[in-house]
C-alpha cells in the first residue's frame, strides 16, 4: 500500500465521521485518482438497482401482462358493443366506470386501474419485493453488497425505492395502456365527472395520471410489508407469496362488515378511494387519510425490516 | 503421504524454502504471540487483522468458532488453513461484518470493528465462500453493480477499473457473457475480479482456487504474489495446504472451531522437526551409535531392535554419518525424514480433510 492511498483512505474515514475537514490536503504525493471522499448522497446504487429491477425479463413481462388488462377490457367491450349488447355498469366497491367506456375511451384507463388494483398490481409489487432482499440472499449477492460495503440501512432504502419505482411503473403502465387503447377503439371527449361537471381531454389525462400515482402510493404500503417479508427468508418465492397473500387476506377482512371498526386501519380499505379525483373540485379528505394510513404502514414495516436486516447474520 | 528426504551423506536436509518467507521471519515471528495485543510492525503499520477471543455460537448451540486470537501482520501472505467445517468461513464472515460474533472483539486494518466497517471495508477486497453474482447479468454488469455500491471510488474511473480487474483475472474475452453461462472457473475468476475493483490494503480470499484447474490455480498463486508485491496484505483460506504453501509467509491452522497454531511458515515447519533414522548392523552397534549421537549433542534416541530414531536439528547428516562410520558402527541405513507441511497439517487437525463433527 502506498502512503498516498493510506492517507486518502484515512482522510475519507475521517471525513465521514467529521474528524477531519473534508477538504484536508493529502500530504506528499498526489492521492490515487481512483478514490474520493464518500459523498453523503450518491445515486449510483439507486440507479444500479433500477437497472436491475427494470432490466429483468420477468419484470418486463409482468409490466407487459399488466398492459394487456386494459386492452382485454377495451376489446371485450368493443366486441360486445358490436353485437348490440352495451356494457353494463360495474358492480363492487370501486367507482363504476365500465359502463362509460363505450362513450369515452378515457374510462378504459380508470376501469383498468380499478380492475388491477385488488390482485394484479399487488402481485407485481409482491414479486419485486420478494426479489429485493431474499432474491439477493438466495443467490449470495447480498454478502457481496454488504462487504463492498453497502450499509444495511442504505441497502434497505435503495431496495424500497426500487420496489416503489416498480409499483409506480406498473400503475402508470396500466393507465397509459388504458389511455392508448381507449384512443384506438373508442371516441374520446370531455369526461363527465362523478360530480356532474365535465373536464376537457387534457385535464382528464392529468386526472388519469393522478389516479395512477395515488394507486402507486397505496401500493407503497404493501411494498413495505413485502420488504419486511423479504428480510425474513432466503427464499424469494416465499416472500412473494406472503406479500401477495397478505394483500388478499386484508381485502377479505375489509369485506367483513362485523369488523367494520378496524376497517379504517386496514391498508386496502383506502385503495379504491381515488374516485374522488374525478370530482370537481377534487375531494381530498379520504385520499389524504389513505395516504396517512399507508405512510404508517411504511414506517412500521420499514422499521421492522430495518431491525431485522440490521441484526441478521448473513450466512447465505 | 510422508515425504522422505533420504540423505546419503552428501546433500543437506534443508529444502528450498519459499523466498518470500525467509526475510520476514526474523522480524515478524517475534510479533506472532499468543496474546494478540495490537502489535505494530517496524514501519508503524497496525496488524491487518487482530482478533481477541472471537467466538461464534449459532442458535442451535453449536460453537462454530471458539475464542480465536488471530494476528495477521501487515504485509503478510497469511494462509488460513483447516479442514472443511473447521470454522474458517464463519471466521471470515465475522471479520467482514456479515455475521455478528457471540463474543470477542476484532480489529481490521487497525480499526475496531464493526464500528469502523464503513471506513475500513472499502480498503478490503473480499471473496467469501465462492463467487455469487446475478445470473442474467454479464460479468461486466455484475462488477458495475458492486462498484456502484462503493461510495469511496470515483465513478468516472469505474469503466477503466472494471476493465483492469477483468483483464487481471483473464476474463476480458468473456466480460459481456451472462454469468449463468460462465464455467465454475470463470465464476471464481469473476469473484476475484470483484475483490480487485480498486486498490486494496487487505484481500480476504476464501478458497480462491476452488473449482479452478491446475492452470487456474497456478494463475491465482501468481496473482496473489503480485498483489503481495504491490503491498497488499493477503488473508487466504484453504483446506488444501499444498495449494497455498508456496505463497504464504504465515499460516494459521483451524480445527473444530479452534485455532490450533499460527505463526510463520518456518515456525510451523519446526513443529515437526526433521528426524534422523539409523539402522545398524547388530545389537552391539546400537550402544555405540547411541554414544556417538549423544556426543554430537542429539537427544537420546528411541531404540527399537537395530533402529535408532531421534530429532536431528541443525546437525549436518553427513557429520553424523562420518562419526558413526569412524566409530566403527555398521550403518545399514541412515535417513533424515522431513515431514512436509501436509503431515504437520494433518497431525494438527487430526483426520485431515474430512468434514469435522
Amino acid at each position: 500500500m502506498s502512503t498516498s492511498e493510506m492517507s486518502t483512505s484515512e482522510m475519507s474515514a475521517g471525513a465521514s465521521t467529521g474528524e477531519v475537514p473534508a477538504g484536508a490536503v493529502v500530504r506528499g504525493r498526489t492521492a490515487s485518482p481512483v478514490l474520493r471522499s464518500p459523498r453523503s448522497l450518491s445515486t449510483r446504487l439507486l440507479r444500479s438497482e433500477l437497472r436491475l429491477v427494470f432490466g429483468r425479463r420477468r419484470n418486463q413481462a409482468l409490466l407487459l401482462a399488466l398492459a394487456c388488462v386494459p386492452v382485454l377490457i377495451a376489446t371485450a367491450i368493443r366486441l360486445s358493443e358490436g353485437s348490440g349488447r352495451g356494457g353494463r355498469g360495474g358492480d363492487g366497491d370501486g367507482p363504476a366506470f365500465i359502463g362509460q367506456i363505450a362513450g369515452n375511451g378515457l374510462f378504459v384507463a380508470f376501469t383498468a386501474l380499478v380492475v388491477t388494483l385488488p390482485l394484479f398490481l399487488p402481485l407485481a409489487v409482491s414479486v419485486a419485493a420478494g426479489e429485493a432482499v431474499a432474491g439477493e440472499a438466495s443467490i449470495g449477492t447480498l454478502r457481496n453488497l454488504l462487504v463492498v460495503p453497502v450499509s444495511r440501512t442504505r441497502l434497505l432504502l435503495v431496495k424500497f425505492a426500487g420496489i416503489v419505482a416498480f409499483a409506480v411503473a406498473a400503475a402508470l403502465t396500466v393507465g397509459a395502456a388504458g389511455v392508448l387503447i381507449g384512443f384506438a377503439l373508442f371516441p374520446i371527449g370531455p369526461v363527465t365527472l362523478l360530480s356532474g361537471g365535465t373536464l376537457g381531454v387534457g385535464a382528464a389525462l392529468v386526472r388519469v395520471l393522478l389516479v395512477a400515482l395515488y394507486v402507486a402510493a397505496m401500493l407503497a404500503g404493501l411494498a413495505a410489508i413485502g420488504l419486511f417479508a423479504s428480510t425474513l427468508t432466503e427464499v424469494p418465492i416465499a416472500a412473494m407469496a406472503v406479500t401477495a397473500i397478505t394483500a388478499v387476506v386484508v381485502q377479505i377482512l375489509d369485506a367483513v362488515p362485523q369488523i367494520a371498526v378496524i376497517h379504517p386501519y386496514l391498508l386496502t380499505d383506502w385503495w379504491l378511494r381515488f374516485g374522488d379525483l374525478l370530482r370537481d373540485p377534487v375531494v381530498y379528505g379520504d385520499m389524504a387519510r389513505g395516504l396517512l394510513v399507508t405512510a404508517g404502514y411504511v414506517v412500521v414495516f420499514g422499521a421492522l425490516a430495518w431491525a431485522r436486516l440490521g441484526t441478521k447474520d448473513v450466512s447465505s | 503421504m510422508t515425504a522422505h528426504t533420504t540423505v546419503d551423506g552428501g546433500s543437506t536436509p534443508t529444502e528450498a524454502a519459499p523466498g518470500n518467507t525467509a526475510s520476514a521471519d526474523a522480524t515478524l515471528s517475534a510479533s506472532v504471540s499468543k496474546d494478540a495485543a495490537a502489535v505494530w510492525d517496524a514501519a508503524g503499520e497496525p496488524p491487518a487483522l487482530a482478533t481477541r477471543g472471537l467466538t461464534k455460537r449459532f442458535r442451535g448451540g453449536q460453537v462454530a468458532v471458539d475464542h480465536i486470537d488471530l494476528l495477521v501482520p501487515h504485509g503478510a501472505v497469511f494462509g488460513f488453513l483447516g479442514p472443511n467445517g473447521s470454522g474458517k468461513t464463519t471466521t471470515i464472515r465475522m471479520l467482514l461484518g456479515l455475521i455478528r460474533p457471540t463474543a470477542g472483539e476484532f480489529d481490521v486494518l487497525g480499526r475496531r470493528m464493526p464500528a469502523a466497517a464503513g471506513a475500513v471495508l472499502p480498503r478490503v477486497g473480499a471473496l467469501v465462500e465462492g463467487p455469487a453474482f446475478h445470473p442474467y447479468l454479464s460479468g461486466r454488469a455484475n462488477l458495475a453493480r458492486l462498484d456502484a455500491g462503493d461510495r469511496t471510488v470515483d465513478p468516472r474511473t469505474s469503466r477503466r477499473r472494471i476493465g483492469e480487474a477483468l483483464e487481471r483475472v483473464g476474463l476480458t474475452a468473456a466480460a459481456g457473457k451472462r454469468y449463468r453461462n460462465y464455467s465454475l472457473g470463470m465464476r471464481q475468476r469473476l469473484g476475484l475480479a470483484a475483490a480487485l475493483l480498486r486498490p486494496r490494503d487487505l484481500l480476504v480470499l476464501d478458497e480462491p482456487t476452488n473449482g479452478l484447474d491446475p492452470q487456474g490455480t497456478r494463475e491465482v498463486r501468481t496473482l496473489v504474489r503480485e498483489l503481495a508485491a504491490e503491498g497488499s496484505t493477503i488473508f487466504v483460506s484453504s483446506h488444501l495446504l499444498s495449494e497455498i504453501e508456496q505463497i504464504c509467509s504465515h499460516v494459521a491452522v483451524m480445527s473444530r472451531g479452534t485455532l490450533v497454531t499460527q505463526g510463520t511458515l518456518a515456525e510451523l515447519r519446526d513443529v515437526a522437526a526433521p528426524r534422523l533414522r539409523v539402522v545398524v548392523a547388530g545389537p552391539d552397534d546400537v550402544a555405540v551409535a547411541a554414544e556417538v549421537l549423544a556426543r554430537l549433542g542429539l537427544p537420546a534416541p528411541e531404540v527399537e531392535a537395530e533402529r535408532l530414531a531421534t530429532t536431528i536439528g541443525e546437525t549436518p547428516p553427513e557429520l553424523v554419518t562420518r562419526e558413526l562410520v569412524l566409530a566403527g558402527v555398521g550403518v545399514r541405513e541412515l535417513a533424515v525424514e522431513r515431514p512436509d507441511l501436509e503431515d504437520v497439517f494433518v497431525s494438527l487437525t487430526g483426520e485431515g480433510f474430512d468434514v469435522d463433527q
